[in-house]
């Protein structure tokens, strides 16, 4: 089986860099080397003052103040080692980084898993714009009113959700209530509003495959779900694999829903990580401690991001 | 050249445009604004009356109000200090007022001309003292006070055929619960309308409850089990102000806990999933329906007398093994903020808001009782207009010899206290974990004290 070549990553850089030179050769737009520098310093100004402000600074600054006692309202003292060997002792540090797993797994799983299912169906079956942009609607809901909605819908005592499951015969379900009902609940509530996204950035991946592979397949015979299986799954690995680094890395961050629904509990059943730093930060004014906790959630998703990065070889293509 | 001077103006445009954003809030206010936040939606009606009339006594000065939700409230206003836009006066709670103290953001009152005479004996017995602070200096002009009592669903009192004075004449004990347990497991009914008390009872299908849940009450139990600890004879810690150890380890406190979530266990108490602090707290469980009767504060009484043709009674806390009963009676303050944009201002603000002329404004709209007695008198006088009784409330404060009152537990850590007890009481209410693990809480919140 053939399929259409296309530029691989690798290839493309050459192609970038040679593009300006020959601009700069010619000097018909913008005149010599230095105007082209300071307009360039123009357009990247904007970019880099963002990220040395709202990124590299916090994080450098964040890196210092693990190493402190700080209470946000009087100097920082540094106290060496001490934040993170408190970490490793805390108990509660650990528990989060296990909820906070627990979240990702089921978040993720459930929520490319879906978003996959959506993609297909939607460059399969429909040519709909107007589908393929009501996938993407709850996406437009803020995180705090999904999460205050949805609490709402599946309270146990007369949310309508439960009424349901109730006139069902199903009996009423604490979904955000039970320490064993928590995470999935936070993690598929989330799953709800983040699949429409996931699912168009999937979609752009498999508008990527040229058509003719399909047609290929399709005289060789094979079907709708052999295709999927040899030649969208394989074709969609890098796109797949960079969508499934963002979120999650997204995942691992969630805060947003937690802060509204279940305030970490019951008993600390949803205490992810990141309430956790944020209780530590604002609620008992331990800067020094949070960013300890900060740095160690850094760490931990650099080394999955990277590790995922080479399993799922983001950077290559099967295409060509 | 042209080019790098649009530059050098687009750049200067842009910090001004910086400037004008970080200048925001109470910094960016008009001169002779004094900025005033509130969380209680309810009160802020009272306010704006106040300050409306504080304007008109001094012309020049202008209050502008800021009210935000409980849960926001406090993270908002450290995120102020720290960003520098805090404003010049904001309501209070002992519990909080300590580490800001400890942080040195706040005013001590009695080192500033107009409010260094605050004295005690202008208010309530007992609401003074609690803000001073450990450094002997007052950081609170109090503002109103509250006590806790059994709000009751009178229709479903009467189906029980408990009289307004059976419910008022209420005692427990940690054994078998008296008088108060047998009133809620009869007010209790099951889906098939069986109560509590009677044969064939199903817990695990109830349709009205006999208490509603006010959640796991964390360190506090205010609203939750307070009113039971208090009439067992336990303190929360060996002080009554800034105490230096706790006691939830404590046999007595472990006992009476350990019934008083056994009664969610016997399906009279509200199970904990059923409570939600967003959506469904102890009064929406009451006006829905699904309980007959929750303790609740003072601050609630407008709201439960605002239920949709659904009368509603107040009894009295239940008389505890002491022969006393109890209630937590706490109170909110005023305090000004270091660094207040408008010192001058907020002074004469604190000032007003301590008198009787903005005290009575408070209290004439019937949402809270007055730190002053002069505000109490009127704030008794506006509920009795409206029809609602309130001596459930205020007899606690003025009968010493049948109550105990004690308040809200003051000590340094207290944000470290919260975030051990919050998870160790839910634990016991939703998992049924046993109040033994409290002695390991309790240990590991003195240690921090004894640092």
């Amino acid at each position: 089986m053939t399929v259409a070549s296309s530029s691989t990553p690798r290839s493309t850089p050459p192609v970038a860099i040679a593009a300006p030179k020959a601009q700069r050769r010619t000097g018909t737009r913008v005149g010599d080397g230095r105007g082209d520098g300071a307009l360039a310093a123009v357009f990247v100004a904007p970019a880099m003052t963002g990220f040395l402000v709202f990124l590299l600074w916090p994080t450098l600054r964040g890196v210092y103040l693990s190493f402190t006692k700080f209470n946000l309202l009087t100097p920082a003292k540094w106290t060496g080692f001490d934040n993170y060997i408190r970490m490793v002792n805390d108990p509660i540090f650990w528990d989060s980084l296990r909820v906070t797993v627990e979240y990702v797994v089921i978040n993720i799983g459930v929520q490319t898993v879906v978003a996959l299912l959506i993609a297909v169906l939607l460059q399969r079956l429909t040519q709909s714009v107007w589908l393929r942009s009501l996938v993407l609607t709850p996406y437009l809901v803020s995180n705090v009113v999904t999460g205050i909605v949805w609490l709402w819908v599946l309270d146990t005592q007369s949310g309508i959700g439960n009424e349901i499951l109730g006139a069902l015969g199903l009996g009423h379900i604490p979904f955000f209530n039970d320490q064993h009902w928590a995470i999935p609940t936070i993690a598929l509530v989330n799953v709800w509003r983040n699949v429409g996204y996931t699912a168009l950035l999937l979609f752009a991946g498999l508008q990527a495959i040229p058509g003719d592979v399909y047609e290929a397949g399709r005289v060789d015979g094979a079907s709708e779900w052999r295709m999927f299986w040899r030649i969208s799954l394989p074709l969609l690995r890098p796109v797949l694999a960079v969508v499934l680094i963002m979120t999650i890395i997204g995942s691992f961050q969630v805060f947003d829903t937690v802060a509204v629904t279940t305030f970490g509990g019951p008993a600390d059943a949803s205490n992810v990580l990141q309430y956790y730093i944020y209780g530590s930060a604002f609620g008992r004014f331990q800067f020094g401690y949070a960013s300890a906790m900060s740095v160690a959630l850094l760490v931990v998703l650099s080394a999955i991001t990277v590790i995922q990065y080479r399993l799922t070889r983001a950077g290559e293509t099967d295409l060509g | 050249m042209r080019f790098h001077r649009r530059l050098a103006g687009a750049l200067a445009l842009g910090l001004v445009a910086l400037t004008g954003c970080a200048k925001g809030g109470a910094a960016g206010s008009p001169p002779g604004t004094v900025t005033y936040w509130l969380w209680d939606s309810n009160q802020l009606p009272a306010y704006q009356a106040c300050a409306r009339d504080f304007e008109k006594r001094n012309p020049g000065l202008h209050v502008e109000i800021t009210q935000l939700g409980w849960d926001d409230y406090w993270t908002k206003l450290t995120a102020s200090f720290i960003a520098g836009t805090q404003p010049d006066v904001f309501t209070d709670h002992v519990e909080k007022f300590g580490q800001f103290a400890d942080l040195k953001v706040l005013e001590p009152l009695d080192e500033l001309p107009l409010t260094k005479g605050i004295s005690d004996s202008s208010y309530q017995p007992g609401l003074g003292s609690h803000w001073i602070g450990q450094d002997g200096h007052r950081y609170g002009s109090p503002k109103d006070w509250d006590t806790v009592a059994l709000f009751y669903n009178k229709k479903m009192t009467d189906a029980a055929g408990i009289s307004a004075q059976e419910m008022d004449n209420l005692a427990w004990n940690p054994q078998d619960g008296g008088t108060f347990e047998k009133a809620i497991a009869h007010l209790t009914v099951d889906d098939k309308g069986r109560r509590g008390d009677q044969p064939g009872f199903d817990k695990n299908h109830v349709k009205v409850y006999g208490l509603a849940s006010g959640g796991a009450g964390d360190a506090d139990g205010q609203t939750q089990w307070s009113a039971f600890t208090g009439s067992a004879d336990w303190t929360y810690t060996d002080r009554k102000l800034w105490g230096t150890r706790y006691n939830y380890d404590s046999k007595t406190f472990q006992s009476a806990i350990s019934w008083y979530f056994g009664l969610a266990k016997k399906g009279y108490l509200a199970p904990f999933t059923d409570y939600n602090s967003q959506s469904s707290q102890a009064n929406v469980q009451v006006a829905a329906g699904k309980a007959a009767t929750a303790f609740d504060g003072a601050w609630m009484i407008s709201t439960y007398h605002s239920f949709n043709s659904m009368d509603i009674g107040t009894a009295l806390t239940p008389v505890g093994p002491t022969g006393k009963r109890a209630t937590m009676m706490n109170g909110l303050a005023d305090s000004i903020t270091k660094h207040a944009h408008n010192l001058v201002g907020a002074e004469k603000w604190v000032d007003y808001l301590a008198s009787d002329a903005c005290q009575e404004t408070v209290g004439s709209y019937a949402v809270v009782f007055p730190a002053t007695p002069a505000g109490t008198r009127a704030a008794v006088a506006a509920y009795r207009k409206k029809g609602i009784d309130v001596t459930a409330f205020t007899e606690p404060v003025a009968d010493k010899k049948d109550f105990t009152t004690f308040t809200y537990p003051i000590t340094n850590y207290a944000a470290d206290v919260y975030a051990l007890m919050h998870p160790a009481m839910q634990n016991i209410y939703a998992n049924s974990a046993s109040v033994s693990g409290l002695d390991r809480t309790n240990s590991q919140i003195n240690l921090l004290l004894s640092h």
